[in-house]
């Protein structure tokens, strides 16, 4: 092997490797937030992507329709969870949030959709769209769940998958799609070829990262949302509604997924069930960083973006095997380092 | 005058198992109630489902509203406030930022001025600010539990075993702190093994014996009791073998 060949999928394995490194910390950020094994991150990824693929294709895209219905949903749940307690306030707030806003998104979306806007329109309005999408999600699916067990959540984490990618194939089709590239352009340093793309996604990561950091550590929501994480009594006792941090939480993991989704799309083709193999591989990350450690997921998922990369240029019908193989050696590891029986904790 | 804290006819069970039986209690303003009883008499039980963390059959009433539907951030909102026998403190971080999420639902610049008053209250949390929650001493602990309450600005405070598993000195100081509070107004409804402790700063005090109230009355009156005497501050009078 020459050293172009491996500085290329090395290049290659650090920016698919920094898409899986924001999934990562998002599925950890839920999990550790609401308890959830978000599985449908991965239709996060999608619905991103081919919202904007279709916008700037000059189509008109179901999500959006899709969270002005799930909109409407979410606003009964809330309704009906304060019948006995109701107020104009509340019932004005919640008609705000969960339809007029996706009203006036499709509404948006409806003008612009014939008309193949500028990428910046197409990437806003995805991005707002997968994120009320994640928003409303949590309302409907999960908040009712909220003190249920873990494997009850993940049950409804899988079916909440089902559904979204068949409504997925219902929107978007079977057919492939490719989006515009957020920035066009390369230049050459050396032997490597940096397309604008690649340098998107390395500035977008890192400017995620930091803004996530930021966000933890200095902001009153930020920390509430830690504190959630770390003991939910704890929090319900200051007066941080559950609900409240699984929102946030939600909300972030939808962005997070769409951007994802919006910065691979100009790169690979992306269908309807993409998503959910690339949700995994962010997933792999996680489970390195044994679903509690941010620093260590995101490392964790260089690695399997580089593994993968490596993998794909040497053997390239077995690259997912072998990038899920990475597990058996962690999770090996992992059982041998914990000890034999969990002490129950009072 | 009307009590900040009534409740009336409560029962809470875990499953078919009732832990606590018909019990009713009040909690006036600037107050100090205390329930004392053995390990296992259904105090915090009770704590508990007054907060609303476990579901109570009867009624309470806090500040003349019927708690009955209220959720525990509610509950927080309205100015009743916690410290579990646990202390749920937020480990991973810092004793600053405890004390701000204790303030989460009150105005920043309130909350600021708060801080200031539990740091003058307990000047050892201010010494360690900047240390992780998990990392402080036992009775750190507690100060910071009752530090985060405080920052909530409740106007009854509920204190489950503040005293347990600390050193001598520091529950006398823990002790002080309380009556402190009610000088400024917080009430305090102080659940307790360390019965001679209690009794000593209360005003009004409960017995609690298998899920029941046995005795209630004036903390002092309480505390000359002969049977409770026996029973829960160790001392031995003529007679109390006929218990």
């Amino acid at each position: 092997m020459n050293t172009t060949i491996m500085l290329f999928l090395l290049q290659d394995g650090i920016t698919n490797g920094a898409i899986y490194a924001l999934l990562g910390l998002a599925l950890v950020l839920v999990f550790a937030v609401t308890r959830v094994i978000l599985i449908p991150q991965g239709e996060f990824v999608t619905y991103g992507a081919l919202t904007y693929a279709s916008l700037a294709s000059g189509q008109m895209p179901g999500t959006a329709k899709l969270a002005l219905a799930m909109g409407i949903g979410a606003c009964a749940f809330d309704l009906f969870a304060a019948r006995k307690a109701l107020h104009g306030r509340l019932i004005l707030r919640s008609v705000l949030a969960n339809i007029v806003l996706p009203a006036i998104v499709l509404a948006v979306t409806l003008y612009f959709a014939g008309q193949k806007p500028p990428v910046a329109v197409c990437i806003a309005l995805s991005l707002v769209i997968v994120a009320m999408i994640g928003l409303y999600l949590y309302r409907i699916a999960f908040q009712p769940l909220a003190h249920t067990s873990v494997l009850v959540l993940l049950i409804a984490s899988v079916g909440v998958h089902l559904a979204l990618q068949g409504l997925g194939l219902l929107f978007f089709g079977a057919e492939g799609q490719r989006g515009p590239a957020v920035l066009s352009g390369a230049f050459t340093a050396g032997s490597l070829r940096f397309t604008g793309q690649s340098l998107t996604v390395y500035g977008i990561t890192i400017a995620f990262i930091v803004g996530l950091w930021l966000f933890f550590g200095l902001t009153l929501y930020g920390k509430a949302l830690r504190a959630t994480a770390v003991n939910r009594l704890g929090a319900r006792l200051a007066g941080i509604r559950t609900s409240l941090s699984g929102q946030i939480a939600f909300l972030l993991a939808s962005i997070i997924g769409a951007l994802s989704g919006i910065m691979i799309v100009p790169i690979t083709t992306l269908y309807y069930d993409s998503g959910f193999l690339i949700g995994l591989k962010g997933f792999v990350a996680a489970i390195i960083g044994g679903l509690v450690s941010y620093p260590l997921t995101a490392v964790a998922a260089l690695l399997v973006g580089i593994v993968e990369a490596f993998s794909s240029f040497y053997a390239s019908n077995y690259k997912e095997v072998i990038v899920f193989m990475l597990l058996i050696p962690v999770l090996l590891l992992r059982s041998l380092a914990a000890p034999a029986v969990e002490e129950e904790k009072d | 005058m009307s009590a900040l804290l009534s409740v009336t006819d409560a029962h809470v069970a875990y499953g078919k198992v009732e832990a606590v039986r018909s019990v009713a209690l009040e909690v006036g303003e600037n107050q100090i109630v205390t329930i004392v009883g053995a390990n296992g008499a259904g105090k915090t039980t009770l704590l508990s489902a007054i907060m609303g963390i476990l579901p109570l059959k009867g009624r309470v009433a806090f500040a003349g509203q019927d708690l009955a539907r209220l959720d525990i951030e509610d509950r927080v909102a309205m100015g009743l406030g916690l410290v579990p026998e646990h202390r749920e403190l937020f480990v991973t971080m810092n004793v600053e930022d405890n004390l701000e999420l204790g303030a989460f639902r009150i105005e920043r610049s309130r909350a600021k001025a708060s801080m200031e008053q539990v740091y003058a209250l307990f000047p050892r949390l201010k010494e360690r600010r900047k240390q992780f929650a998990g990392t402080l001493s036992g009775g750190e602990q507690q100060m910071l539990a009752m530090g985060r309450a405080l920052m909530g600005e409740p106007k009854l405070l509920m204190l489950d075993e503040p005293s347990l598993g600390l050193a001598p000195i520091i529950v006398a100081d823990i002790f002080r702190i309380i009556t402190e509070l009610r000088a400024s107004g917080v009430s305090v409804l102080l659940v307790e093994q360390n019965a001679q402790a209690a009794l000593k700063i209360a005003d009004q005090a409960y017995v609690m014996e298998l899920g029941e109230f046995v005795l209630s009355g004036k903390a002092s009156d309480i505390a000359a009791n002969e049977r409770v005497a026996a029973s829960y501050l160790g001392f031995q009078h003529e007679g109390t073998s006929a218990i």
